[in-house]
This record gives structure tokens, C-alpha cells and sequence, in this order.
């Protein structure tokens, strides 16, 4: 028992100095960096139109796990799936020349991409799904990204614990082939829990970038302004990598 | 001549605080998704082949849950815990410690040695006549710098979604990115076993003059 107490206070003592690091000024700007150091190698080791694996159908996981908001139950959200997302509309608007808002049906219209990949959770689980939509870029590029424009922001129906879903990313991962606003999941149209009726699939990354019941694509030159500043709902909330690529 | 080299010593004592801060965050992460499984996918406990315990926070970073702080501090000390392994595999070859103290010999694989070994171990004489190290201090330390320091850089790597484009055939190789994550989990605690022994054969053999040796470097008993 006394090794124990000894073991336990030893480990109490190392936390508690790793906590002071972490708080202070220099520690915590160094916890940040780290994150960058991550994404310029995978940067510099990995072309940026190089794809994530994509796997046979016959990979396909039995149902795919939602995580975070699975059934949001704020403003007209709840009527909107009532009505099977009829009048549902995704703007296209911020730093454009041509602000769009496009109906599902204008979505299903365009040329689309069909691919079988694996969603990583931050928390650690995986999960592979077939997604089927049209690619960020031919959006973009219909509406024309002004010169100014750096992120892409990705704007959320669900509101979670008193604040709306929003994510971003930068023009690399958004030009990237395989990122997609998904509205099929297996040939279905995308079930509540996993976004409906449209998400992001951002392929290099973990999930909690893959924003959920899409309402709005936005083009910024910043993400100061938006939400706390961090650049997304769990980077605000509670401190998450904005570069979820590791 | 030092029984411990310079590099030996820093290597050692960095590497030491990068090891417990990476695994104690790393039971941070594992509180997140307390499931193990193989092959590419899993996210259920019908798929997991392993369910593994909570890990109480006086021996997790933070000393609270937060997944968000334990990555960060995850991902900053990868960088000096993969770059440290990296000297240390340099300098091991070009001071040839690797050569001249941790190669084994094939009469060392011999079973009778290998039993005579062991003998020695639990009579707890640890006295050895010839190279520095014993057939079984070549095997564990050979066995740490060799396969389980290194998964934990391959295993890291390969469960990072950014890395997976350009080393896809590093999560081929280890069975699908779940089985990487299993595997990093594995490696993981085989090295706090290597600790837990090491630390064990340190008190027994003297542990005032074996910590000392390794900060000093101490006298090479060939000297």
C-alpha cells in the first residue's frame, strides 16, 4: 500500500509539473507548434492531391457509428427532416464573386464522386463507408474563391451544448480530390445520425472536421472572427488540433 | 574508457522523459475509445478483441480527462522521442556500442547458455565475465531498440490519416490501421514491462551505482 501511495504521489508530482508547463505561456505556444511541425511534414512528405486509401465494397463496415450531434434537435431542423430535407438549401457565400445557395437537387445534379473510405474518430474508433457526392472544388470553383480568400469554412445545423457546429480547412485540403459534400452513404440518402442531408468528407483527416447537416460553404480570409477563433465547434470548445491529420 | 558513453547517457535520460510523458497521455487517449481492435475498422464491442480498462487519472496527462490536451501533449513529444531514437541508432553504429555490446553471437543462442543465463539471472549474479552485457541484457536491450522503440514510431505514423496517403503500405504492412492501434497499444505496454524489469534489476544490482554510472558515465571494468 505505501509503494502505492509513493507511486501515486510520484505520478500526482509529474502531472501537476506537466499541467504548470502546459499553463504557461511558453509551454502552451509550444503544446501549438507541435501541431504545426505534424502538418508541415505531413506537408512536405505527402503531395497534395495524394489520395486516402480507398477500399472494395465488399470492405464496407455492417452500419456506420455517429458520433457527436446524432439528432439535432434545434431551430427548424426537426420540420426539415419531417419533410425529408424538401426546402433544404446549401449556400455557397463569403469571399466569392458568385454567391450560390443550391438546392438538393441542384447537388444530385452535378457530376459526382463515389468513394469507399474509413472515418477516423479522434477517440480512436474507425468505420469505412461508400460516400457519393459532388467535390468541394467544382462548387469553389462555380462560385470563384476572390484572391483573398484562405479557409473554407464549413456552416452546421446542429447546435451542441448551446453552440453551432462549424469547421474549417485550408484551400489544399479543400481542392483535394476526394473532399466531397456528401449525400449518400452505401447508395442511401445520408441517415440523420451521420449528417443528413449533407456533410463534408474531408479524407486526410480526422472525423470531427467532416462537418454534419451542412447549411453553408464559406470563403475567409481569417478564422479570427468566426466562432472563438479557433477555426472549428471542438477547437473552440475544448482545445482540439485544428490540423486533424494526425 | 566510460562504461557508459556520452550519447549513451543523454539518450538515455531524454528518451526516459519522453517515454512517460508519451505514455501517460497515451492512457489518456485510450480512456477516449476503450476498445481494441484488428484489421482496418472496428468502432463496437462485438468487434473488439480487446476491452480495456479505464486508467485512473493520478496516471494519466492531464490528471484529468481531456483528449484534446493529451494529443497535444502526445504529438509535441513524438518529435524529440523519434528524432532521440534516431541519434541513438547513429551513434550506436558509428561508436560500434551496437556492434560490440548488444550483437548477439550464435553461441550465445544456444540453449544450454541461454539456460545457464537464466540460472544466473535468479541467483541474482549479475556478474559476467567478457563483453559488458549478458545473452539476456543483448536480448532485452536489443529487443527495446530494435522492434519495440521503433513500432511505436512505425505504429504512430501509421494510425495519423495525413500520413496514410504517401506510407499506406506501412498500414498494409501492420494489418490495416486498427491492427496499428492495436499494435501501438501492445508495444506500448511492452515497453512499461521492459521498464517495470529494468528498474527491478537496477534496485537489485545497486541502484546508487548503477544511476550514477549513467549520469557520470562511471569506469569500464576493462579499463
Amino acid at each position: 500500500m505505501k509503494r502505492r501511495n509513493f507511486l501515486v504521489a510520484a505520478g500526482a508530482a509529474f502531472v501537476a509539473g506537466c499541467n504548470k508547463v502546459a499553463e504557461s505561456d511558453a509551454g502552451s505556444k509550444l503544446l501549438g507548434a507541435a501541431e504545426k511541425w505534424h502538418q508541415g511534414a505531413h506537408r512536405l512528405l505527402t503531395n497534395r492531391e495524394a489520395l486516402a486509401p480507398e477500399y472494395p465494397k465488399s470492405a464496407i463496415s455492417p452500419y456506420f457509428r455517429g458520433n457527436g450531434s446524432t439528432d439535432p434537435q434545434n431551430g427548424d431542423y426537426p420540420a426539415q427532416a419531417a419533410s425529408g430535407f424538401a426546402d433544404w438549401r446549401l449556400e455557397v457565400r463569403g469571399l466569392v464573386e458568385n454567391p450560390m445557395s443550391l438546392s438538393l437537387d441542384n447537388i444530385r445534379k452535378l457530376p459526382q464522386r463515389t468513394q469507399v473510405t474509413r472515418h477516423d474518430c479522434v477517440e480512436g474508433w474507425s468505420a469505412i463507408g461508400e460516400w457519393t457526392g459532388p467535390q468541394l472544388s467544382l462548387l469553389l470553383d462555380a462560385a470563384k474563391l476572390k484572391p483573398e480568400a484562405r479557409f473554407i469554412v464549413f456552416r452546421c445545423a446542429d447546435n451542441l451544448n448551446g453552440q453551432d457546429y462549424y469547421e474549417s480547412i485550408d484551400l489544399i485540403d479543400a481542392y483535394h480530390p476526394q473532399t466531397i459534400v456528401a449525400h449518400l452513404l452505401n447508395g442511401e440518402p445520408l441517415p440523420i445520425k451521420n449528417g443528413a442531408p449533407l456533410r463534408m468528407r474531408i479524407e486526410r483527416q480526422l472525423g470531427y472536421k467532416h462537418a454534419k447537416y451542412l447549411t453553408a460553404i464559406e470563403a475567409v480570409a481569417s478564422l479570427e472572427e468566426i466562432g472563438k477563433g479557433q477555426g472549428g465547434y471542438w477547437e473552440d470548445r475544448s482545445g482540439y488540433q485544428w490540423y486533424a491529420g494526425i | 574508457m566510460k562504461r557508459h558513453a556520452l550519447s549513451t547517457r543523454i539518450w538515455h535520460w531524454l528518451n526516459l522523459v519522453c517515454l512517460v510523458v508519451l505514455f501517460m497521455s497515451g492512457l489518456t487517449i485510450s480512456n477516449a475509445h476503450r476498445r481494441l481492435y484488428w484489421g482496418d475498422w472496428g468502432f463496437a464491442p462485438g468487434q473488439a478483441w480487446l476491452a480495456v480498462p479505464r486508467f485512473p487519472d493520478w496516471m494519466t496527462i492531464p490528471g484529468y480527462y481531456s483528449l484534446a490536451v493529451a494529443r497535444d501533449w502526445h504529438i509535441l513529444m513524438a518529435w524529440p522521442f523519434a528524432l532521440l531514437l534516431c541519434f541513438m541508432w547513429i551513434a550506436m553504429l558509428v561508436n560500434r556500442h551496437f556492434k560490440r555490446d548488444l550483437m548477439t553471437t550464435r553461441k550465445e543462442w544456444a540453449p544450454r547458455a541461454i539456460w545457464n543465463d537464466i540460472v544466473q539471472h535468479l541467483k541474482l549474479n549479475f556478474d559476467h565475465e567478457g563483453g559488458k552485457f549478458n545473452f539476456l541484457q543483448k536480448l532485452a536491450y536489443g529487443l527495446v531498440l530494435g522492434v519495440f522503440l521503433p513500432m511505436m514510431v512505425f505504429t504512430g505514423i501509421a494510425i495519423s490519416p495525413g500520413m496514410e496517403p504517401t506510407f499506406g503500405w506501412m498500414v498494409d504492412l501492420l494489418g490495416g490501421r486498427q491492427s496499428a492501434r492495436s499494435l501501438h497499444f501492445i508495444f506500448a505496454f511492452a515497453l512499461f514491462g521492459f521498464f517495470v524489469v529494468h528498474v527491478l534489476l537496477v534496485i537489485l544490482a545497486g541502484p546508487f551505482g548503477q544511476i550514477r554510472d549513467m549520469i557520470t558515465g562511471g569506469k569500464s571494468h576493462e579499463a
